[in-house]
C-alpha cells in the first residue's frame, strides 16, 4: 500500500465520526521505483490531505517533507516534486495495519493489500 | 478536412463512440466545448450505416493519425485522392486532385507502396498487380518498398455485390484511391490476449474490449482510472498500456491479494508487459467504500464491468446481517475478531449500478468518465432501453454487444457534467438505506441470471405463434 492510498481511506465503521487518518502499524516497508510524472503530482497536490501523508511518511521512515502545508508555488521546485513523488508513490507498506482512530479495530495489511472489509456488525 | 475512415467490420456499435472519443483527447471539440461531442460523418452513396467506409471531417492530418494510430478498430484514415464507379472515373478524379496535394508525396527520394483491398472478396493476386500497373497515370517517382514504405497508397474497391460480407448488397461499384494516413496497431491483441495471460479470471475482460473502453476513457499518462471491480485487472492493464496511473478494489480478498502465487497475481499481469504497476490494489467493497469524508474529484476515469448476476454475481457487505428475521443479528465475539471472514450478501444490479454512479458523481473530476458495461436483455430487434440516468451525467456513447440471443451487454459512456451537491449525495444516501432494508425484495427484482439462462424465456411457443416468419433475422449486423 502507497501512502497516496493511506491519504484516501478511512474507517466506514458504523456509528464512527473520525475515522481519518488511520494510524500506520509498521511490520515491513519496501520501496519500489515508479516513474515519475510531474503532472500527476500537480494533480494530486490539491487533492492530498497534507499533515496525513506528512505524518504517515515519517511513521514510514521517511522525513523529508514538510510539517505544514506548503505553498502551491513548491510545486515549481523539481527538488519538492522528487520528494513528494517519493513519498507519495514509492514508499509501500508491505506488511502491517491501519488502525481506526476512533475505535482501534485494525484492518491489516498483508502482501501491501489493505483489507478493509468490514465484519457483520460493523457495517 | 474530409478524410475516408475504413473501420474494420467488427464489433459495429464501438466504431464511431471510440473515434470521436479519441478526437476529443486529442483535442478537436477544445475550441467549442459546448459541442456536442461528436464529428461530421458521411456515408459513400447506397452505403448501408453498418458498412466499414464512412467518410469523417477532421480539422487537420496530425489529428487525424494521432486518433487513427491509438484506436483499435481503425483499419485505416485516408487522404482521398480520388473516387470512381469504374476506373477510367478514378483516373480522371485523381488527375485533377491538386497537385500541390500529391507532388509531396510522390518525391523520388521517397519510398511507397501500394495495396489493392476490398471488402467482401478477395482480388488474385494476378488482379491486384495489374490493378496497381493500371495506376501508372499518377507520376511516381519514389522507390517502392513493401516492408517500410513511407508513403502506403490504398486502392479499395467496395463492390461486394453478390457477396455475403454480412451487409445487404450495394448496388454502385465504388473505387477509391488514397494516401494511408494512419491505422490501428492490431499487433496489441495479440500481444495482450488472454491467453497469453499469466493471471486470469472467470470473467477477465477480453483485450480488444478492454482497449476500447480505457479508449471510451480516455487513458493517457498523468491520469488515474480506478475500476472498483478489479478482479484480475484485465480492464486496468489496457488502462496502464496507453500510460495512465491505475487503482483497483475488488470485495475478494484472494483475487487481489494473493492470486495463483507470487508469480501468478495482479502484480505480475502488470509486470509480463512491462507495465507501471497499479497505485494501489485494495480488498473494498463498493457498496461501503472506505474513502475519507470530503474526499472527491480524484479519478479522471473509472472503467469497470460490474458483476451483473449472469457470469458472476456481485456480493457486499453485510452478509447473514441482512437476512433479517432468518438469522438473530450476529456479533463477532471479540477472541475471534482476528482473522474473522466476514460473510457477504448478494449485490442486485440496481444496487450495484446505483452505487457506482454515486461513486463516480462524487469521486470522478469534472469531465471525468465513468465507462463500464450494463446488461440488457433483448427480445426484440431494436434496443430500446432506458439507460440508468444520474444529474451529473451525461450518456455520450453506448455501444452494444450482442452476447446470444436472449442478452446484449452494452458499453455506457458517461462524462461528468455536474458538481456533486449536498442535496444529491442526501437523495443517494437515502437509496442506500432503501436498499438495505428492503434486500431480499431488491434480489428478486430484476434476477438476470434466471432470465438469461432459464429455458422456459422466449421458448418455442413464442416462435410458433409466430409461424410462417423466418424467426431469425439474416441480417442483425451486431453479432459481427
Amino acid at each position: 500500500m502507497r501512502l497516496l492510498t493511506h491519504n484516501m481511506l478511512s474507517s466506514n465503521i458504523k456509528g464512527v465520526i473520525n475515522g481519518f487518518p488511520l494510524r500506520i502499524e509498521v511490520e515491513k516497508v519496501v520501496e519500489k521505483q515508479v516513474d515519475f510524472n510531474p503532472d500527476f503530482l500537480k494533480n494530486m497536490f490539491s487533492k492530498i490531505d497534507w499533515k496525513a501523508l506528512a505524518d504517515a511518511s515519517k511513521i514510514m521512515g521517511y522525513a523529508e517533507l514538510p510539517e505544514e502545508v506548503p505553498d502551491a508555488s513548491v510545486l515549481d521546485s523539481d527538488e519538492f516534486l522528487q520528494k513528494f513523488h517519493h513519498a507519495l508513490l514509492e514508499l509501500h507498506l508491505e506488511e502491517g495495519a491501519l488502525v481506526c482512530p476512533e475505535t482501534g479495530r485494525r484492518f491489516p495489511v498483508n502482501k501491501g493489500i489493505p483489507n478493509m472489509l468490514l465484519h457483520e456488525d460493523e457495517v | 478536412m474530409w478524410y475516408l475512415c475504413v473501420f474494420y467490420h467488427r464489433l459495429l456499435d464501438y466504431r464511431k463512440p471510440e473515434f470521436e472519443s479519441l478526437a476529443d483527447l486529442f483535442g478537436v471539440f477544445d475550441d467549442n466545448p459546448s459541442s456536442s461531442h461528436s464529428l461530421e460523418w458521411k456515408l459513400p452513396q447506397h452505403h448501408h450505416p453498418d458498412s466499414p467506409f464512412h467518410f469523417v471531417n477532421l480539422p487537420s492530418e496530425d489529428i487525424a493519425r494521432k486518433i487513427a494510430n491509438r484506436s483499435i478498430l481503425v483499419k485505416g484514415v485516408y487522404e482521398i485522392w480520388g473516387e470512381g464507379s469504374s476506373y477510367e472515373e478514378l483516373k480522371e478524379a485523381v488527375n485533377s486532385y491538386p497537385d500541390d496535394r500529391k507532388l509531396p508525396y510522390l518525391t523520388p527520394d521517397s519510398t511507397f507502396r501500394i495495396i489493392v483491398d476490398s471488402f467482401g472478396k478477395a482480388i488474385s493476386f494476378k488482379d491486384q498487380t495489374s490493378r496497381i500497373q493500371g495506376m501508372s497515370y499518377i507520376p511516381f517517382k519514389g522507390r517502392v518498398d513493401l516492408r517500410n514504405p513511407e508513403h502506403k497508397f490504398w486502392l479499395i474497391e467496395t463492390d461486394d455485390y453478390e457477396s455475403n460480407n454480412g451487409l445487404p448488397p450495394i448496388v454502385d461499384k465504388r473505387i477509391f484511391f488514397g494516401r494511408e494516413v494512419g491505422g490501428a496497431d492490431r499487433s496489441l491483441i495479440p500481444t495482450y490476449q488472454l491467453k497469453s495471460r499469466t493471471y486470469l479470471g472467470p470473467t477477465a475482460m477480453d483485450a480488444e474490449v478492454a482497449f476500447l473502453m480505457a479508449n471510451q476513457a480516455q487513458a493517457m499518462p498523468g491520469k488515474l482510472v480506478y475500476d472498483p471491480f478489479v478482479g484480475t485487472g484485465s480492464i486496468l492493464v489496457a488502462a496502464a498500456h496507453f500510460g495512465a496511473m491505475t487503482m483497483g478494489a475488488d470485495i475478494d480478498i484472494r483475487v487481489v491479494r494473493d492470486g495463483r502465487g507470487p508469480d501468478c497475481n495482479v502484480w505480475s499481469n502488470f509486470k509480463q508487459y512491462g507495465l507501471q504497476m497499479p497505485v494501489s490494489l485494495l480488498r473494498a467493497d463498493n457498496n461501503l467504500p472506505p474513502w475519507r469524508p470530503g474526499l472527491k474529484e480524484i479519478f479522471d476515469a473509472i472503467i469497470c464491468d460490474p458483476p451483473y448476476g449472469v457470469r458472476a454475481g456481485g456480493r457486499k457487505s453485510g452478509g447473514r446481517k441482512l437476512l433479517k428475521g432468518v438469522v438473530g443479528p450476529y456479533t463477532v465475539p471479540d477472541d475471534k475478531r482476528t482473522g474473522h471472514i466476514p460473510s457477504t450478501a448478494a449485490y442486485s444490479l440496481a444496487e450495484c449500478v446505483h452505487d457506482l454512479l454515486d461513486l463516480a458523481a462524487k469521486m470522478l473530476v469534472l469531465g471525468g468518465r465513468l465507462v463500464y458495461f450494463y446488461p440488457v436483455l433483448r427480445d426484440t430487434d431494436t434496443l430500446d432501453v432506458d439507460f440508468p440516468k444520474h444529474p451529473c451525467f451525461k450518456l455520450i456513447a453506448s455501444c452494444e454487444q450482442m452476447l446470444s440471443y436472449r442478452y446484449s451487454r452494452v458499453l455506457l459512456t458517461m462524462v461528468k457534467v455536474g458538481a456533486y451537491t449536498d442535496e444529491i449525495e442526501e437523495a443517494a444516501r437515502v437509496q442506500h438505506l432503501e436498499f438495505k432494508e428492503n434486500h431480499v425484495k431488491w434480489m428478486e427484482e430484476g434476477n438476470l441470471h434466471n432470465a438469461v439462462f432459464s429455458s422456459d424465456f422466449l421458448g418455442s411457443d413464442d416462435l410458433d405463434s409466430k409461424s410462417g416468419k423466418d424467426p431469425k433475422k439474416k441480417y442483425r449486423g451486431k453479432y459481427v
